[in-house]
């Protein structure tokens, strides 16, 4: 078995199985956990206070902009861009509809690509940079932290190298990466992905059991 | 109690507090910083070490060590995180403590909308149930266990300052009236250094036809038990409120203008006591906006100082009671105006979540209200501030002092009651 068989195959199947039952063990855990019944009379709706503290936290408060724009600016354009990239890579779609899928969708034309992927990695950039510079961010990181953004980094070098798929090499380092990088999410904070409605959502019950408007 | 052992109290604590949604919140976190630019201590010291989620470190490598879903798996490999100390503990006791007054600005610029807030209600449990507390509160707890007061303010004080009040207004305040419709119960603050809000709910309350009483052995609202953290002693507490009311089959208990003491009996009451009451708990902002709505309470000639509204974070942004006070004003002042920043995002006075009753962090109160000194100051020509809160309104009176700012600061409900409608 060559290399690249083994990355794309043997050992993407172990790494998507630890990243599904992972993640999948880690978001019922915390459910599992439990939590006393609240019986105070409510004046609002905890499950639609749920669903407003999701959709509320999506989007930044005015108020605060001035002082945290660059986090802003980072965190919007990492997402989106990683997002782009992940859902309409021409490369990914095609790996997506073979695997798991079974049909694709429209991808991005390599110059949308370019674009895409650079507003992911200069908001990447910038979160890392703000990150080791800033003394609050400083005081708070630790090893887990850095371990996700390297791995996220590097796993988006490495697929912006292999785009031309000129080279087995070079698709076969950014699919070990990948692997790595799902074996490790489960584990560490990259699991905020799964982790933020239940955050948002918890948040918002209680307030929406208040009446408020968030 | 052994050093070792006053660790594994509070961290077994920790343990017991962290529920799902606690859970989480630790989670969730992914240390982006945000919650320090909307911390007042952090604003005003520029120090790192007051980052909300700095504070709650303790708690959150308790539960990754012992309760996260992979803490045994990490154990096992040794990647879990050491054991919390002591040392630990008592290094962060002035986090825990002296710069959070619980207030949620944090959660509001949260991505991940953790309320750190609740969070450190629930870890300030662990420490006083190590008996980690700082001596302000202690002995705050120590009055209410002799006279139900944190003041120990006796039922003897109490009267004195009714009959003082029924002369002032002319109107008279019954004790301990059987049936009334409403049980009004007052923070200590309010009745020794603001006593006219008993002649102001006189006032109110014989306009609007309702009757209501004072509990001769339930009159204090501020729940020291919450303050500190210890949920024994704010059922305790609060037992005494639902065993008086009860006892005197009033139908609503009245929650006074006081942050801390409306979360305590009308949100987390019925919880820490297990049931629903046979009362319903209505705080004043709330019962006088209603009020007044029925058409009760008619509004007269109004106020004409220029005014503004300090939010208290308890009854504004953990209270939800945002659009009361500022449609009670309306009809109560003709020259309202709103600060920078205020409503929902508006900057805590400094003091509250038992902050104002621990000396040792009187000067980080002091900086953290100079936040509030520069909204005040972005109000020209500014005359009063309502403060609907009895412990933000001596923050406030020792802020205004420290920051050199002349405006009068006063109640809601007196000022409600002063531009009532004449008969």
């Amino acid at each position: 078995m060559s290399f690249i068989d083994f990355v794309e195959g043997p050992l993407y199947y172990v790494a998507a199985t630890i990243f599904v039952f992972g993640a999948l063990w880690r978001v019922i855990g915390i459910i599992r956990i439990g939590r006393k019944k609240d019986i105070s009379p409510p004046k609002g709706s905890a499950a639609l206070g749920f669903f407003k503290g999701n959709l509320r936290h999506f989007f930044p408060r005015g108020i605060f902009a001035r002082r945290t724009w660059l986090h802003i600016v980072g965190g919007y354009g990492f997402h989106l861009g990683l997002f782009g990239v992940l859902l309409f890579a021409a490369p990914h779609v095609a790996f997506i509809s073979d695997r798991i899928t079974g049909f694709s969708w429209p991808t991005l034309p390599r110059w949308g690509f370019i674009i895409t992927a650079e507003i992911a990695f200069l908001g990447l950039i910038v979160l890392w940079v703000r990150r080791f510079s800033d003394p609050v961010m400083r005081l708070i990181s630790d090893w887990d932290d850095h371990i996700g953004t390297w791995l996220t980094f590097l796993a988006m070098l490495s697929g912006c190298f292999a785009l031309g798929e000129s080279s087995v090499f070079l698709r076969a380092t950014h699919m070990l990466l990948i692997d790595i990088w799902l074996i490790y999410f489960p584990f560490g904070r990259l699991m905020h992905a799964f982790t933020f409605f239940l955050s948002r959502g918890n948040t918002g019950a209680t307030y929406g059991r208040k009446g408020m408007n968030l | 109690m052994s050093d070792q052992s006053r660790a594994d109290i509070a961290v077994a604590k920790f343990l017991e507090h962290t529920d799902s949604e606690a859970a989480s919140f630790f989670e969730a976190c992914v240390h982006c910083g945000e919650c320090a630019e909307a911390c007042h201590f952090y604003l005003s010291t520029g120090d790192p070490k007051y980052t909300p989620t700095y504070k709650l470190q303790p708690m959150i490598r308790a539960y990754n060590r012992d309760k996260a879903p992979f803490s045994s798996l990490k154990k096992m490999i040794g990647l879990a995180p050491s054991k919390v100390t002591e040392e630990e503990l008592l290094e962060w006791e002035p986090l825990v403590y002296d710069s959070c007054t619980m207030c949620a600005r944090c959660t509001l610029v949260c991505p991940m909308g953790i309320d750190i807030a609740g969070t450190i209600r629930k870890m300030r449990e662990g420490y006083a149930a190590a008996g980690m507390v700082p001596e302000g509160l202690q002995s705050a707890a120590e009055y209410v266990e002799k006279t139900s007061s944190p003041m120990g303010v006796t039922i003897k004080a109490l009267k004195a300052q009714i009959a003082h009040q029924e002369k002032a207004c002319g109107i008279p305040i019954e004790v301990d009236k059987q049936g009334a419709d409403y049980m009004a119960i007052f923070s200590s603050m309010e009745i020794m250094g603001y006593p006219e809000v008993l002649g102001a709910y006189a006032k109110l309350f014989k306009k609007a036809g309702v009757s209501w009483t004072i509990s001769s052995v339930a009159y204090e609202a501020t729940n020291v038990g919450v303050q500190i953290g210890s949920a024994p002693l704010a059922k305790d507490i609060l037992q005494r409120v639902v065993d008086a009311a009860e006892a005197l089959e009033v139908k609503h208990v009245i929650s006074p203008e006081c942050g801390h003491a409306y979360g305590a009996i009308r949100w987390a009451g019925p919880n820490m006591m297990g049931r629903q009451f046979k009362f319903e708990v209505v705080h004043i902002i709330e019962l006088l906006d209603k009020l007044r709505r029925e058409g009760k309470i008619p509004a007269g000639k109004k106020d004409g100082r220029r005014m503004t509204l300090h939010d208290p974070c308890q009854i504004i942004r953990r209270g939800g009671l945002l659009k009361e006070p500022r449609s009670l004003l309306d009809d109560s002042c003709s020259d309202f105006i709103e600060m920078k920043g205020a409503g929902m995002a508006s900057f805590c006075c400094g003091g509250g979540g038992g902050v104002s009753a621990n000396p040792r962090a009187e000067e980080l109160k002091t900086a953290a209200f100079g936040l509030k000194a520069e909204q005040l100051n972005s109000v020209e020509n500014l005359e009063t501030v309502v403060v609907p809160c009895a412990n933000c309104r001596t923050v406030f009176e020792d802020g205004l002092d420290a920051y050199e700012l002349d405006l009068e600061v006063i109640g809601l409900s007196e000022l409600v009651a002063e531009t009532l409608a004449e008969d």
